[in-house]
């Protein structure tokens, strides 16, 4: 079971917190146990067609022509649309969260207009209807290509005779500007320090070259939308996504039509992960019930959902890191390649800004390129980038620790960041938990159990950034004294209990009696999207705000009702209460009873938080685990996992272990099996949930969760995000376990069956001779490191 | 081809339908009977979210043809809570936090109880095992499968 190294419990805010810290039932619990939660899917119209999309075959061609003359004809099918239903856009860099987008690129990849980039890209699509009708339509669609050559290696992409996917695509941070276009899109760079001088100091180097491939976020809700126009331009859509402000926004955009005309609601939505992030079926399913003036409902199939919707980047990597004798990181060198699929916008900066950023280090240089090729374009996720370059730095780091014959937790102990370090990337830490989650690693017992033959530990830590943003949210005290709440970010895991959690606290109410929704676009103000580990953090501060407009107005309410000074009257301990000049002459009114009179002290009662939350805390996690080599099969068993996160103040406890447990097995995953396997013909071979192997309940041992708490003295609970941070450690955690098993470094993800043995092969590790002796790799000093 | 006419019993209720021969299960449950608990997440038998029993037996509705359960029984997650008792599963994954988004709940909650109902003492790999059918891709399942661990505790002990 987890157990809390709590430090916080109660000490941040000035208000009982009795439901904030508990575990308490989520309110959308009962509706997702019973089958009743309607998730994008789920939700229908009266006469609502049927909307498919056609998808290139080529992972690289000119389109020619498209003829759509016969599928028009076809009984059934009441609209068609191409590219030719979407205004080009120009190009314009436009912050997505984490990420960068350019509605130029966004219009093309989701109808692609002189080119199709990659296998499976929209060229048409069609509604009618039925499914039979709208797949006959796909198939009267004629296209006609010119095929081209394809690229799908970053490192074959960034060379100068590779095919070139945009002719104008010069590459960005480089001087003097090419004068030739290139895959490369843009260059980036961060330096402190003197790297060369700090080399020069060290006493032991190691460099490295990792290779990673891409991966998707595997939500198990494909990708799904509901649209209705109607004859007035006005539209409504049901989705599932991570910002139906978002999907308001892009449809407007892409279909030239007013925000205020569009209103999203988010449904219920099984998984996200930064995967929906993004549009793909959104301004199509509206722009198909534009035209044909009925409902439109898409859904993608598993296979559309890999073809076409965003993995996250595969990389090339090298890494160089310098210590002295005695254990200090003297110098640090990344160099990271990451594919950004066909259109430019890979999570390559995060990935250099994170790359070192667990370390207090002088001299850091990391050099990033963000490159395209003939593969669908990434989407975030989960930490988008991180994961990789951290992958790179946490395996080095390993390698030091056993050239200087350290503990890796005590080697990472003695570099790790603290308060007042200056990350490379720019800013000085204010309280952060990394020392913390080391220290409760090493408490555990997991951490000093012997290990036998061909099993290995491993440890590596992580770190993310986390967002705040533009956030909105409401409480309204209804006429009985309960609280109704809404928020404008999809709840993707918690979100309702935790928010309903802070309401409760703030206004004294019960938890039952706070029923928190997700408000659609119309109901709320802007909130940007549920990403960067923001949606807890930003929603509290929001429901604070909310909470502090309901208290004020219900003491300027309570002077009048009392006859006295409003500063006499204050909100404490969940009630209206008078104090000094006034104090005990009146009955204290609980938000209850002020509910009561409201009609007689200025009518409905409620508040509204509206803020660009600032002061995220960055969250570092340290993961711990064993892992069992099969020399005969090169299978990798996960036996034991523990991982420690600083959650800055757990709102939820359950949900935040929840995060931190995904996470790890998302990233097991990413270590041991999941890739996206191209043919030489550029097309994905693995496009299902059979090839594309995630991990099952029976390849997994239990997740030990510890809760550090480092209260971020940002927010008013303390929170921190929690999200992301758990999927950065796993990949070089399981590495470096699976080095000490057999001796064997790593370094290409992921580390599937086939690589292991051929790797035992190649060093004669599994001869019949190794396995009788039993490969005594492992097992020396008092924790096996 | 005319379309099949097809009666069953789906959570104890007598159904009629029409259907194609080449809809599932899943296609008439959702949306035929309107019955959407059941989730499609792949629908080749892989992930586990259209999990339901047929006759008893444990199966993904995505890889059965709607015209092959003619006289037969159906259970759907929609029939596990009996008026306002909640299924002990169910209350334990509300409990225990077992559930993240939730897509893939409903999948889960019908394989465990087809699990529990043959095997009221499972151990944990045998927990493990039998769920290895169903993907969650949020939770990492730890919570999943103590919340099966501990319901089948209490309900031996009941």
């Amino acid at each position: 079971m987890a157990e809390t190294n709590g430090t916080t419990n109660g000490a941040v805010l000035d208000i009982p917190q009795t439901y904030v810290g508990t575990r308490t039932v989520r309110p959308d619990g009962v509706d997702k146990v019973t089958g009743r939660a309607r998730f994008a899917a789920d939700f229908n119209l009266p006469g609502q067609l049927v909307g498919r999309v056609l998808r290139s075959p080529h992972p690289h061609a000119r389109i020619i022509s498209i003829d759509t003359s016969k599928a028009q004809a076809l009984p059934g099918v009441k609209a068609v649309i191409t590219r030719d239903d979407f205004a080009d856009q120009a190009s314009e860099l436009i912050p997505a969260g984490e990420m960068m987008m350019n509605y130029r690129d966004v219009v093309r990849n989701v109808m692609a207009r002189e080119k199709v980039l990659y296998e499976g890209h929209a060229v048409a699509a069609v509604a009618a209807t039925s499914v039979a009708v709208a797949k006959k339509a796909l198939k009267l669609i004629d296209v006609k290509y010119e095929v081209l050559p394809h690229v799908i290696d970053v490192v074959e992409a960034m060379n100068p005779s590779a095919p070139v996917l945009h002719p104008d695509l010069f590459t960005a941070g480089v001087e003097p500007k090419p004068d030739k276009a290139s895959n490369v899109a843009k260059r980036i760079e961060i330096a402190i320090g003197d790297i060369e001088a700090g080399f020069g100091k060290a006493d032991v180097i190691v460099e490295r070259e990792f290779n990673t491939a891409p991966v998707h976020q595997g939500y198990i809700e494909p990708h799904a939308a509901l649209a209705t126009v109607s004859e007035d331009g006005t539209a409504e859509v049901w989705v599932t996504t991570q910002g139906h402000f978002i999907v308001r926004a892009h449809c407007a955009r892409l279909l030239g039509m007013d925000i205020s005309k569009i209103r999203v609601t988010a449904s219920e939505i099984g998984g996200g992960f930064g995967g929906k992030t993004v549009v793909y079926l959104e301004p199509l399913a509206v722009a198909l019930s534009r035209k044909a003036k009925r409902p439109v409902k898409m859904v993608m199939s598993r296979e559309e959902v890999f073809k076409a919707s965003g993995p996250t980047s595969g990389a090339n990597i090298r890494v160089k890191l310098g210590a002295s004798k005695d254990g200090k990181f003297v110098a640090g060198y990344a160099e990271l390649r990451y594919q950004a699929g066909a259109f430019p916008g890979s999570p390559v900066q995060p990935g250099v800004f994170c790359a070192f950023a667990p370390y207090d280090m002088e001299n850091v240089k990391v050099v990033g390129y963000d490159v395209v090729s003939n593969r669908p374009k990434v989407a975030a996720y989960r930490a988008p980038g991180a994961p990789i370059s951290e992958f790179a730095v946490e395996s080095v780091v390993d390698e030091i620790a056993k050239k200087l014959d350290i503990d890796p937790v005590e080697l990472r102990l003695q570099n790790a960041a603290r308060e007042g370090t200056k990350a490379a990337y720019g800013p000085k830490f204010g309280p952060i938990g990394l020392t913390e989650t080391l220290h409760a690693v090493e408490k555990t017992n997991h951490y000093t159990t012997p290990l036998q033959p061909w099993q290995g530990r491993g440890v590596a830590s992580g770190f993310w950034f986390n967002i705040g943003g533009e956030t909105c949210a409401s409480l309204t005290v209804n006429e009985d004294g309960t609280v109704s709440l809404v928020a404008g970010t999809p709840d993707i895991g918690g979100l309702r209990a935790s928010l309903a959690a802070v309401a409760a606290d703030e206004l004294g109410v019960p938890y039952e009696k706070v029923r928190p929704i997700i408000g659609d676009t119309g109901s709320i103000g802007f909130n940007f999207l549920t990403g960067g580990s923001r949606s807890c953090f930003s929603g509290a501060m929001a429901i604070v705000e909310a909470a502090k407009e309901i208290k004020a107005d219900l003491c300027r309410r309570a002077a009048k009702l009392w006859d006295c000074k409003p500063e006499d009257v204050e909100f404490s301990h969940g009630a209206v209460r008078a104090k000094g000049a006034a104090a005990g002459k009146h009955t204290p009114m609980t938000v209850a009873d002020c509910a009561k009179v409201a009609g007689k002290t200025g009518g409905p009662i409620g508040g509204t938080g509206r803020i660009n939350a600032q002061g995220a805390g960055p969250s570092f996690g340290t993961h711990l685990v064993d892992v069992e080599v099969d020399p005969e099969t090169g299978r990798v068993t996960i036996l034991r996992y523990t991982v420690a996160q600083d959650a800055g103040r757990a709102i939820h406890p359950s949900y935040v272990e929840g995060q931190f447990q995904g996470g790890a097995v998302q990233g097991i995953g990413w270590a041991l099996n999941e890739e996206y396997i191209y043919g030489k013909d550029g097309k994905l071979q693995n496009a299902g949930f059979l090839d594309y192997r995630m991990p099952v309940a029976s390849d997994l041992p239990m997740i030990d969760a510890i809760l550090v708490e480092v209260p971020n003295p940002r927010h008013p609970y303390g929170v921190r995000g929690v999200g992301e941070t758990p999927i950065v450690p796993p990949m070089a955690a399981i590495a470096n376990a699976i080095e000490q098993a057999t001796g064997v470094r790593f370094t290409e993800l992921p580390m599937s069956p086939p690589k292991v043995l051929k790797a035992l092969r190649e060093r004669g590790l599994n001869t019949r001779e190794a396995l009788r002796s039993g490969n005594g790799k492992n097992g020396h000093g008092k924790n096996g490191h | 081809m005319a379309k099949h006419h097809v009666a069953a019993t789906v959570n104890g209720d007598e159904v009629e339908f029409l259907c194609e021969t080449e809809e599932t299960l899943l296609d008439v449950l959702r949306d035929t009977l309107h019955l959407t608990g059941s989730k499609e997440g792949c629908s080749s038998g892989d992930c586990g979210a259209c999990s339901v029993t047929l006759d008893g037996r444990l199966v993904c509705s995505c890889l059965v043809l709607g015209c092959e359960v003619d006289g037969r029984k159906i259970d759907t997650i929609e029939g596990m809570a009996k008026g306002e008792t909640l299924h002990p599963l169910q209350q334990k994954f509300l409990e225990q936090a077992a559930l993240q988004c939730g897509i893939c709940t409903p999948g889960f909650l019908v394989a465990a109880k087809s699990l529990l109902e043959r095997n009221p003492n499972p151990s944990e790999t045998e927990i493990r095992f039998w769920l290895a059918g169903n993907l969650c891709r949020c939770t990492g399942y730890d919570k999943i499968i103590k919340a099966v661990m501990e319901t089948a505790g209490d309900m031996r002990r009941a």
